[in-house]
């Protein structure tokens, strides 16, 4: 098995994760930081609980849901032919789960920071909502937005017991990198395990500092 | 006070004069027998089994670095022979309990050898054959059938024997190769295909036990070691699916 195959694969889901989240995070994010709704705790919690359950419940309930008897996996086999389950896809969507709240509360707490007035300003020039949402909201809260971004797509690469349930240890397909360690470290292969966690260490380290950096100098601005 | 203090001494030092549990370390294709196994064990002799479960390589792994196991019941012959040469086992301990039958098992597909050749039939669930004797023993029967390279596109590898079950038995494999032993399990449902694989086509599922060494001074280890060659717990070991060697 070669060192950079889990790891490429470990990365590309972890961007095509992220991507996803940004989509989809922002405007709950958004949403979030601005509705005066009697729901929001009740949604905010929703938002939460990949960070406080074990994998193995979200991985129990993926393998239920994604699989060919499953609700979202038969409609998938309907459309495509194929099962969720055990598929690059299926763990897509399984990340996009376990990441999603890593995205949202860091952009929901800087957007929650932003006064009401800069929007109403950019509003009353004239500004569209969702102009002014992109020139005045995502840059005053770039350092949240970035935080999310970093975090979801970090979190993505460490990303271990969800995927041992639903992934099936296919090669380039859902042997990523945390699942070939841990085969690595079981079959006693310690000068490959040692490698591609020395690898990934160092990755998630100047990914991290890369943000710390980047937030002190947004800060000392 | 005195009373209490006395109480506390008592508390510390009832384990010491209890009897010592043992803990066993079990392939995961045996899981269900072990269990079975300890439960008249701990009847008859009031002695606590606990019994931890996972792929043969993975215990194995575990021994090595020190996993405080008495008995190591293998999927094997070959990680009990290393362990025994490495020093981590009680020289001469070594003996087969079980001889392993590997089986196709599907819940959806009437024709369980159709669905290997067929290639638009779904997922095939082995294990992991790096850990797993059954995961090798399912790979060696599918090349010596010269299928293998076109089922390995179309595998899934649990991560032991029960997760290769688990993934067919939940219909995200459409077919798994299995165990046996793990046939009898209650909750699974009813196959719509089983199929024994010839033992001839894949090498010995031979499945050794060995005492590990930490268990030299732990009588309860080996009385739980001479139980296992008991007549009562052979009858169990065939009970579940095993051949046995006499």
């Amino acid at each position: 098995m070669n060192l950079f195959g889990p790891f490429w694969l470990s990365i590309q889901l972890a961007l095509v994760t992220t991507l996803i989240l940004v989509v989809i995070g922002t405007p709950i994010a958004w949403w979030l930081s601005r509705t005066t709704t009697r729901w929001k705790p009740a949604i905010q919690a929703v938002v939460a609980l990949p960070i406080v359950l074990p994998p193995t419940v979200l991985g129990f309930y993926l393998l239920i849901l994604l699989g060919p008897d499953g609700a979202i996996g038969s409609w998938w086999v309907r459309l495509t032919g194929d099962a969720l389950t055990f598929s690059f896809t299926g763990l897509v969507i399984a990340s996009c789960i376990y990441s999603l709240p890593f995205a949202v509360q860091p952009m929901q707490t800087a957007f929650e920071a932003l006064p009401d007035r800069y929007l109403e300003r950019a509003w009353t020039l004239g500004a569209s909502k969702l102009d002014a949402f992109f020139s005045i909201a995502v840059p005053m809260s770039l350092q949240g937005v970035v935080s999310g971004v970093v975090l979801a797509f970090a979190h993505t690469l460490g990303e271990f017991g969800v995927v041992l349930m639903v992934g099936g240890n296919i090669p380039g397909e859902t042997r990523v990198v945390s699942i070939a360690i841990y085969d690595h470290v079981e079959t006693l292969n310690y000068a490959a395990a040692h490698r591609m966690s020395l690898l990934l260490l160092a990755f998630a380290f100047v990914v991290l500092a890369g943000m710390f950096v980047f937030n002190r100098r947004r800060g000392a601005r | 006070m005195r009373a209490g203090a006395l109480f506390l001494v008592a508390l510390f030092a009832w384990p010491a004069v209890a009897v010592e549990p043992v803990t066993i370390a079990v392939a995961s294709n045996f899981y269900a027998t072990a269990t079975e196994l300890s439960t008249q064990f701990s009847d008859d002799t009031g002695i606590v089994v606990r019994v931890s479960n996972g792929s043969t390589g993975k215990l194995y792994a575990q021994i090595l670095n020190g996993a405080p196991f008495d008995v190591f019941l293998s999927a094997d012959a070959e990680r009990p022979a290393l362990l025994e040469k490495s020093g981590h086992a009680v020289a001469d301990s070594r003996f087969t309990y079980a001889q392993g039958v590997l089986v196709l098992w599907s819940r959806d597909a009437t024709d369980c050898l159709a669905v290997l050749q067929d290639a638009n039939s779904g997922r095939v669930a082995i294990a992991n054959p790096e850990t797993a004797p059954y995961g090798r023993a399912a790979v060696e029967y599918l090349s010596g059938a010269g299928i293998w390279n076109a089922v390995s596109e179309r595998v899934v590898y649990g991560e032991n024997i029960a997760q290769a079950m688990q993934f067919a038995a939940t219909g995200n494999a459409t077919i798994g190769l299995v165990a046996k032993s793990q046939l009898r399990a209650p909750q699974l449902p009813e196959p719509a295909c089983t199929w024994e694989v010839p033992a001839s086509s894949h090498s010995n599922l031979e499945q050794q036990a060995i005492l590990l060494a930490r268990a030299a001074a732990n009588n309860s280890a080996r009385r739980f070691y001479d139980f296992l060659r008991s007549d009562e717990a052979r009858e169990i070991v065939r009970r579940h699916g095993y051949e046995l060697t006499p």
